[in-house]
């Protein structure tokens, strides 16, 4: 494979991220500067240290205007991106990438969403107008996730009340997570029984089986590795950023079943081997990925490695991804918890990775495994749906790998 | 010899029960049940799945000359809606397809000139009716749809059914009518039209018993159709017709579908009657109409895969009477908090017209994946440009996930959705109609029907859907056009 990589080339110094949530009084430009301001501080710079920007919003805004408009940038580069959920990612990515080219010395990442603006419940932005001619079965988001439940549930054996049990589990862990978090959208512990007994939205899922619907923004400020102590005394190095576009044949083909993404797990392995990660579940200090609905985050753990096929509804049962398990994952709270203001999600998962592995979290929700000595966390974003997805999967470490490269 | 050579009808799967109308309303109602679209479906798209019915023999659809469709609720005025039947079909460019809309007597015009004309016809009879709430329209009004091919002149397609005469009768006559754009029609009082449609239909039978030299004794099967429900029954009293040949007018099961309704009754004795037997239609309507036609010996090897009282048998539980009123558009409902429902784009729904009207999937060429919509570059093996068509309309699947949309836009929530797997390759996604959840399960087996999806910014979206196979469904096993 000729991919190669850009192990421990370039580091992020600086990141920002606003409350997700409900900002009435906040427009999407409001948003980003607040984002872009507290990454900036953060590492000690003024924009004008920063040569070049890559943008990420999937519908509040198009090309490089949105941000250099608003931040009234002196005609330096902006790049809008967009892959659906992963725009976030996909900003960072190519940040990331343009640095470690030699291109530009200090690059950002934005991402940005005004979700609330539009009365809608759930996603409502929509893309180009299609071919509109309802031959592609259109269904909401939701739905589209809920396809995995019963097929899950029917490939191992789990009753339908078993799996909501399972999904419940999940939603109840990144409330726990979310409650602790005073940038997340809802900060409130739910029980079990008012996960499971709240109005269905689509096949199993009910309310709390979805990520929230919010706005907000998050940035990041990319080096590289070898300026990174010019900046900050706690520089997080860039492992591994690994992104696939699928070729989207889960819906005509059936040999597809609906319990995987093989997208993730495509872009998982090629992380890993950049990262030289081989027993992620043990090497990892943390996880953040991306549960817009708790069937994704139960079949994201058997994609990304962290549980054997078919097992990784008993993981979810026993606790190992809770704050204290084996694995934490989302310990921010998640989509599902801290809100997933589309093209900002990514660089989110990115901040709470930056919070951990620097020992800034709040104590009630530090991953115990990174008192421990694990120094690696990993990102998951992923756009799309069952059978037509992308997927992204970053790592990133607070240490330098020793290894001849 | 000319003659019918194809029949198929089709009655909808929902009924309304009569008694539910006096239960909401205090008024209105009666007996029995009568058959009600579904909200996806309208005249065009009921005027489809019948002919899908009478089409299923293998071979007729190239023999198609022209098609007629009959109704008095067509979907689009200006615009023809037979041509979205004959894409739907997939017929050759060169059918001529028009309508002949507006009247419930249209019907039988679309019969007679597909029975005159000198290459084989399609004629579709197809109808919705409505009444305002609790009125007698509403419960006595039927949906349904009919279909007839006629011809056998020049080529090899036996003939079901010999026309052995007919006869036509026109009236000008203000018995009941309807201003465009009204959606109810409204009658003068019964008894002024009562006497000349008996006289009417007398003229009409006399003049085509003559024609084909036969005595009124001799009809073995007397179908009376007409929305004047006291000249009809005196029609079948006082003709003179044996009282065993006189045919059940199935208005307590499924009402009278107005325009379909002579189809519908054609088609259900059709599918009974027997080699050598004479079958009379008398339609009543603006003048009188008669068919007389002689099963041939072909008919019992030809009858239609769905027989009309099949159709009756499997149709659903009553519908509430809200629901129906909600489909029928006559109670306004809260829309979702969601985006409006994007309309169809004229140029792409014309790209693909063969996929969205005709369900036309593809197959590659190199390695034999199917894929649904058609596609260039095969999924498989990345061949480009090396797919066949492959028409899908009559394959079964099985559900391999499905999902409840309660969020989603739909004229009748929640939206059930179904990923399909085809019997012989290929997936597609898509809406599960005439169904409850409980239908809704890995595993179920489905067919393809052909449905109105939605209604936006003024425009139809017409494209397919999956519905269960049901126990008692006799299918469509033979092939398409082939």
């Amino acid at each position: 494979m000729s991919s190669h990589g850009i192990r421990d080339r370039v580091a992020i110094v600086g990141m920002g991220c606003t409350p997700f949530g409900e900002h009435w009084t906040r427009s999407a430009d409001d948003l980003l500067i607040d984002a872009v301001g507290e990454a900036v501080t953060s590492a000690g710079i003024t924009l004008d240290d920063i040569d070049a920007y890559w943008f990420g919003t999937q519908a509040s805004g198009v090309s490089g205007l949105t941000l250099s408009r608003a931040l009234h940038l002196p005609n330096k580069p902006v790049t809008r991106v967009e892959n659906m959920c992963a725009t976030g990612s996909e900003a960072l990515r190519n940040a990331c990438y343009a640095v470690a080219s030699g291109a530009y010395d200090v690059a950002m990442a934005v991402g940005v969403e005004k979700l609330k603006d539009s009365g809608m419940s759930g996603l409502s932005g929509t893309v180009i107008p299609g071919a509109g001619d309802d031959s592609r079965g259109e269904i909401t988001a939701p739905a589209n996730f809920s396809l995995l439940a019963p097929a899950y549930a029917a490939k191992y054996g789990l009753a339908e009340a078993e799996m909501k049990d399972v999904i419940t589990r999940i939603a109840w862990k990144n409330h726990v997570n979310g409650a602790r978090n005073p940038r997340a959208q809802f900060r409130k512990e739910v029980s079990p029984e008012r996960i499971r007994s709240a109005p269905i939205v689509a096949g199993m899922l009910g309310v709390f089986d979805c990520s929230g619907v919010s706005d907000g923004s998050a940035a990041a400020i990319v080096v590289r590795a070898e300026d990174a102590y010019k900046y900050t005394d706690k520089p997080i190095f860039v492992k591994a950023l690994s992104f696939v576009a699928g070729p989207a044949d889960g819906l005509l083909d059936p040999a597809y079943d609906f319990t995987t993404f093989p997208e993730v797990v495509a872009s998982a392995q090629e992380a890993y081997r950049q990262a030289g990660i081989t027993d992620p579940r043990t090497e990892l200090a943390l996880a953040e990925v991306h549960d817009c609905f708790t069937p994704t985050e139960l079949v994201l753990m058997e994609d990304l490695g962290f549980s054997e096929r078919g097992q990784g509804w008993k993981d979810v049962t026993s606790g190992a991804f809770d704050l204290d398990g084996s694995l934490p994952v989302n310990p921010d709270g998640g989509l599902k918890a801290f809100g997933h203001p589309i093209g900002a999600s990514g660089l989110r998962m990115m901040f709470e990775a930056w919070l951990q592995l620097r020992g800034e979290a709040p104590p009630e929700r530090t991953a115990k495994s990174v008192a421990e000595g694990r120094s690696l966390a990993l990102t998951h974003n992923l756009g799309g749906g069952p059978g037509e997805c992308v997927s992204f999967v970053s790592i990133v470490g607070s240490q330098l790998t020793d290894q001849k490269r | 010899m000319a003659g019918l050579i194809a029949y198929g009808a089709y009655v909808p799967y929902h009924r309304l029960a009569r008694a539910d109308v006096a239960a909401v309303l205090g008024t209105g109602g009666g007996k029995g049940t009568r058959a009600v679209a579904s909200y996806d479906e309208d005249t065009t798209s009921l005027a489809v799945e019948a002919s899908r019915v009478a089409l299923a023999r293998g071979g007729l659809r190239p023999r198609i000359g022209q098609l007629f469709l009959a109704t008095a609720a067509p979907a689009y005025l200006d615009k023809t809606n037979a041509t979205a039947v004959h894409a739907a079909l997939g017929l050759d460019e060169h059918v001529l397809a028009a309508d002949m809309a507006g009247s419930v007597r249209s019907g039988l015009g679309a019969l007679v000139t597909a029975a005159r004309s000198p290459v084989p016809t399609l004629a579709v009879l197809s109808d919705l009716r409505t009444g305002l709430p609790g009125g007698n329209d509403e419960t006595t009004g039927g949906d349904g749809a009919a279909a007839f091919v006629f011809g056998g002149h020049r080529n090899g397609a036996p003939v079901i059914a010999e026309l052995l005469a007919h006869d036509t009768v026109s009236d000008e006559l203000l018995d009941r009518w309807r201003l465009p754009g009204a959606p109810t029609s409204r009658v003068w009082e019964e008894r002024f039209a009562e006497e000349i449609y008996v006289s009417l239909a007398d003229k009409a039978l006399t003049a085509a018993l003559d024609h084909a030299a036969l005595d009124i004794a001799a009809i073995d099967h007397f179908v009376v159709s007409g929305l004047h429900a006291r000249a009809c029954a005196a029609v079948r009293r006082t003709a003179g017709v044996r009282p065993e040949a006189v045919t059940p007018d199935l208005a307590a099961t499924i009402g009278n579908a107005g325009t379909a309704q002579p189809g519908l009754l054609l088609a259900d004795v059709l599918d009974r009657a027997r080699p050598g037997e004479l079958i009379a239609l008398v339609v009543l309507g603006d003048g009188a109409g008669v068919l007389l036609l002689r099963a041939t010996d072909a008919l019992p090897a030809h009858r239609s895969a769905r027989p009309v009282a099949a159709q009756i048998a499997a149709g659903s539980a009553p519908v509430p009477y809200a629901t129906y009123l909600t489909w029928r558009g006559l109670l306004n409902r809260e829309p979702p908090r969601r985006p409006d429902p994007e309309p169809p784009y004229a140029p792409p729904a014309h790209r693909r017209t063969a996929w969205k009207y005709g369900f036309v999937a593809s197959r590659c060429e190199k390695c034999g994946t199917r894929h649904l919509p058609p596609d260039r570059v095969c999924t498989s093996c990345r061949s480009i440009d090396a797919m066949t068509d492959e028409p899908m309309e009559h394959v079964r699947g099985t559900v391999a996930t499905f999902t409840v949309d309660r969020l989603a836009h739909t004229p009748s929530p929640p939206m059930l959705v179904v990923v399909v797997d085809y019997d012989d390759g290929g997936r597609f996604r898509c809406q599960l109609t005439d169904a409850t959840e409980a239908d809704a399960v890995i595993g179920a087996r489905v067919e393809m029907t052909f449905r109105r999806t939605v209604t936006a910014a003024g425009i139809h979206n017409y494209f397919w859907k999956a519905r269960p196979v049901r126990a008692g469904d006799t299918g469509q096993t033979e092939g398409t056009s082939g």
